[in-house]
């Protein structure tokens, strides 16, 4: 396997007088899709917050390319070519889905070619290109919040949950779009509870349980040890199969 | 005994403590050691301006509410007393009827407004607020008919109140037994139980809860408080009281008029007050007051002296010229509340 | 098969709603007809709606930077006002320089006299904003009551500063040559300078628009006013957008506050903090944060303050504060409230 493109080492997160990561422990290769599996309120959104700086952590450190990021702001952050897609997909309502991606593009232009390749990922952003965000429904703004991320090359895409609620072939219009992410070479570490989607997109996984790391491994292995899967996941995991 | 009259809420510091007997006897005394009419003038705007500066930090520092509408309360209790006197002559009814009046037409006008702004958001009610006090100091000032306009109302009060009547012939202690006397007295201690009850109502359990709120209204919510019902009985409390203070005011000055009553700038001193005495502490209410009408009436020719001797310096000059001490207090006041948001009282309990 | 279900429509919203959503635009004249009837004589109709016009224009000119830098930041500056009477100042020094060209006839000089003061005024204070940022606001963001408490008590200290600088007096000047007097249309005196004002007021407004659906600034603006979390996370430095929109918020106060000083030609240190109890009207009204909002209880809040100011001289004022109640009543979050992401 490669090097790591992002590390997290002991990382601890409080948010208020909460104490939610207790020292999480994550390498995410370089060039690979990681997952990140855990039941409800297990800290994998925390987890994709604190590295893009939205929650400051309190304690250990976050690698990205070899640098030491735990301290910096959230722009400087994303301006290491870090994506995020974050739970609530953040969609800017008021804007169309054109200033949208406008925005999302930092270099000011969006590149055409980049763009017919999304439009072939997302046939509806297309259609929908001068309608206000805040009208397309669930599924269209996931695909929008993904489509933004990736306008432009990045290093590292941070997605959290780009399955949830969503049809069935709008997942499978998701699990494609990220094969093509990852044959490009793309990072990306992905928030997931659908196992199906797990599976059919990573390389590597880790589980997270209580704010902490309790297993990673390759995806491989816990795919078809349904034994390890019981252990580790048997309440989450199952129900979502 | 001393304990049940502070409600259990001892002031927990010998200096404050110390500072607030000497305050509390000051006052008492206040005839006999500082004779004069200015010094009894302050002495009295003191006492009237505690409860006033008091009540306004059950909402501000207790309930964690802005509120810029509380002068209007005041003026509403001292013009309700100050038209009852107009109109119904020099009376010791008038004066009941008027309180009372003001008193409940201060609580009315605060729940409409907590109706409208207090489920929306703490920025709001202090936008409304203003607004709606602003207007009102216009509508008085210019119904000159019924409130005297911007001259405001003069009026006599019964004659046992006035310096025309006389206890006794003779000088006690060099001080003349008069009815000013009297009314200063009144004033003292009805300024005095008002606190007390200020007091007691905030180391309530409903004092406990606006705190709960102030603290994170979103749990006191979810605890099954309706922060709103709450908010708005504080807003209604903090009003009512300073309808009474304003009514205290209308028969110490025997005069009513916006400039002395509902004037923005008597908001802006209130709130300066508050946040230099100390935010959440009712102590807080009487240090700031005592601090603030001493510097009003004395600095002022203290900085005149330091003006004179920088004569030659123009705009050195400019800047400690005496009409410019509301300066400093507001540069103190930011620095207040960025470094000891407890004010005075904050730094004596050495918190 | 999985094409057609990538392809949902967007639904179209049923006529109540659109006419729901549109209705705050029917109020501007649906509050002049009422304002007809009411008054009865056309010319004196006009003058009055013109009046108002124009003051609802300089109203919405000092409001509209106040507006935006509660959407964008949360941060509602009780300083405000301050800018606007600091904005007065500035531009009168400037007009009191130029002496010469405000009393000489022709409309170049005059219009030069205004347009210099009017840079000079908001050059102060946007430069006053920046420091009022960095100072006073920015240690307070996301803390809504010491935010109240610090801009009042930097609003007081601007006042001061301002009698320090100006002195305590008033100061007097009389409008340039070309801009008093009026014109008569229909029978109906028109003062010049409020045409002034409305065009001035216009002129704002379009370019405001235009700069927020246009431009970049414009659309992280209103990126920010939805969601400044995601904005950061896109890679912007949301802090020197937030600095920037104060400074050009308290710029657009100075603005208003020489338009202001000019049409009342009398300034003093508090004029700020006297209008600024129509402009919290007028924000409160329109939704806090919403610059259309913003544009429409400014135009009723101008139009109502004349009407009234006409019939029942003694209840300008108070019916504002009645009109206030009303739109809250029918939208507790004001015309067109602004949707927070979080
Ligand atoms: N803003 C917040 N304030 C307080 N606690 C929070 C906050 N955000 C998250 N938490 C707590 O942190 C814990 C982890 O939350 P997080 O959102 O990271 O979980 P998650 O693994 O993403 O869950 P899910 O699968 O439901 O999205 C939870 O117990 C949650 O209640
Ligand atoms: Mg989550």
């Amino acid at each position: 396997m490669s090097d790591a493109l992002l590390t997290l080492k002991g990382v601890h997160t409080h948010i208020g007088p909460y104490h939610i990561l207790q020292g999480v422990d994550l390498v995410v290769p370089r060039g690979g899709v990681a997952v990140l599996l855990g039941r409800n309120g297990a800290g994998k959104t925390t987890t994709l917050r604190t590295i893009m700086g939205l929650w400051q952590a309190s304690q250990g450190a976050i690698l990205f390319d070899n640098a030491e990021i735990q301290k910096e702001t959230t722009p400087a952050i994303a301006q290491r070519e870090i994506a995020f897609v974050p739970e609530d997909m953040g969609i800017f309502t008021d804007l169309t889905v054109h200033e949208n991606m406008l925005l999302a593009a930092r270099s000011g232009a969006i590149d055409k070619e980049r763009l017919n390749w999304i439009f072939g990922l997302f046939p509806p952003l297309k259609t929908f290109w001068q309608s206000a965000a805040g009208n397309l429904s669930g599924g269209q703004k996931q695909m929008l919040a993904v489509a933004r991320a990736i306008i432009e090359p990045r290093k590292l895409l941070l997605i959290d949950e780009p399955t949830k609620g969503l049809a069935p072939a709008i997942i499978n219009a998701m699990i494609a779009a990220l094969r093509e992410l990852k044959e490009m070479q793309t990072t990306i570490l992905l928030v997931e509870q659908n196992f199906s989607m797990a599976r059919a997109v990573g390389d590597t996984v880790a589980v997270m349980d209580d704010g902490q790391i309790v297993y990673s491994g390759e995806m491989a292995e816990l795919a078809d040890d349904a034994e390890l899967q019981e252990k580790l996941m048997g309440l989450s995991l199952e129900a979502h199969q | 005994m001393m304990m049940k009259l502070l409600s259990g809420d001892s002031p927990r510091s010998k200096m404050l403590s110390a500072v607030l007997l000497l305050i509390l006897f000051g006052l008492m005394f206040a005839p006999f050691l500082f004779p004069g009419t200015r010094s009894l003038d302050t002495a009295a705007r003191i006492c009237i301006f505690i409860v006033l500066v008091a009540s306004y930090d059950l909402l501000l520092g207790y309930t964690g509410v802005v509120s810029f509408a509380h002068t209007m309360f005041f003026g509403i209790g001292a013009y309700g007393t100050a038209l009852a006197l107009v109109n119904m002559g020099a009376s010791y009814s008038a004066i009941v009827l008027g309180t009372v009046c003001g008193a409940l037409v201060a609580g009315a006008f605060a729940f409409v407004i907590a109706l409208f702004s207090l489920r929306v958001k703490a920025i709001f009610f202090a936008m409304m607020t203003l607004a709606v006090a602003s207007a009102f100091l216009v509508l008085i000032s210019q119904l000159s008919g019924i409130t005297g306009g911007e001259d405001g109302l003069s009026y006599r009060i019964p004659r046992e109140m006035t310096p025309a009547f006389k206890l006794i012939k003779e000088k006690v202690l060099g001080v003349r037994l008069n009815g000013k006397l009297i009314t200063y007295y009144v004033v003292f201690f009805s300024s005095l139980c008002l606190f007390l009850v200020l007091l007691r109502m905030v180391n309530s359990p409903f004092g406990r809860v606006l705190q709960a709120i102030r603290e994170n209204a979103f749990r006191a919510e979810a605890i099954g408080y309706k922060v709103v019902r709450y908010r708005s009985v504080a807003t209604i409390l903090s009003a009512v009281m300073a309808a009474l203070a304003g009514s205290l005011m209308a028969i110490w000055l025997r005069y009513t008029g916006p400039a002395t009553t509902l004037s923005m700038d008597i908001m802006v001193d209130i709130l300066l007050m508050v946040v230099i005495g100390g935010m959440g502490s009712m102590y807080g209410a009487v240090i700031g007051a005592v601090l603030f009408l001493l510097t009003q009436s004395y600095l002022q020719d203290l900085l005149g002296i330091l003006q004179e001797s920088l004569g030659s310096l123009p705009v050195v000059s400019d800047v400690v010229s005496p009409e410019r001490w509301l300066l400093w207090l507001g540069i103190l006041f930011i620095c207040s509340i960025y470094w000891f948001p407890k004010g005075v009282v904050g730094r004596l309990r050495g918190t | 098969m999985s094409d057609s279900l990538i392809k949902p429509r967007i639904e179209r919203p049923p006529l109540s709603e659109v006419i729901e959503a549109k209705a705050p635009l029917f109020l501007v004249p649906v509050l002049m007809l009422i304002g007809l009837l009411a008054i009865g004589s056309g010319s004196t109709w006009l003058t009055l709606t013109a009046a108002g016009l124009a003051m609802g224009m300089m109203i919405f000119i000092m409001a509209s930077g106040l507006t935006v830098i509660f959407g964008l930041m949360d941060v509602i500056n009780f300083g405000h006002g301050a800018f606007i009477s600091l904005g007065a100042f500035a531009g009168f020094t400037i007009l009191g320089l130029l002496g010469g060209w405000i009393e000489s006839p022709s409309i170049a000089l005059n219009l030069g006299a205004v347009l210099l003061a009017v840079a000079f005024a908001m050059l102060v204070t946007g430069l006053a904003g920046y420091g009022f940022e960095r100072l006073i606001v920015k240690a307070v963001y996301g803390q809504h009551l010491k935010q109240i408490l610090v801009t009042m008590g930097g609003l007081v200290v601007t006042q001061q500063l301002i009698y320090v600088i100006w002195g305590p007096d008033e100061i007097v000047l009389a409008r340039p040559t070309a801009f008093q007097g009026s014109f008569v249309v229909l029978g109906a005196a028109i003062e010049k300078y409020r045409v002034l004002a409305i065009a001035i007021g216009l002129a704002l407004f379009v370019a405001m628009r235009l700069v927020l659906s246009r431009t970049r600034i414009g659309l992280l603006v209103r990126a920010g006013v939805q969601n400044g979390e995601m904005v950061e996370a896109l890679g912007y430095p949301i802090q020197k957008l937030f600095l920037a929109v104060f400074m050009v918020g308290c710029a657009l106060a100075g603005l208003g506050g020489v338009m202001w000083g000019l049409y009342q030609e009398t300034i003093t240190a508090h004029m700020g903090a006297e209008v600024m109890i129509s402009v919290f009207i007028v924000v409160i009204i329109g939704g806090l944060g919403s610059i259309e909002g913003c544009f429409i209880g400014a135009m009723l809040v101008g139009l109502l303050t004349n009407y009234t100011g006409f019939l029942i001289p003694k209840l300008a004022l108070v019916s504002t504060i009645l009109l206030m109640g009303a739109v809250l009543m029918w939208r507790p979050q004001g015309l067109y409230p602004v949707v927070k992401a979080h």
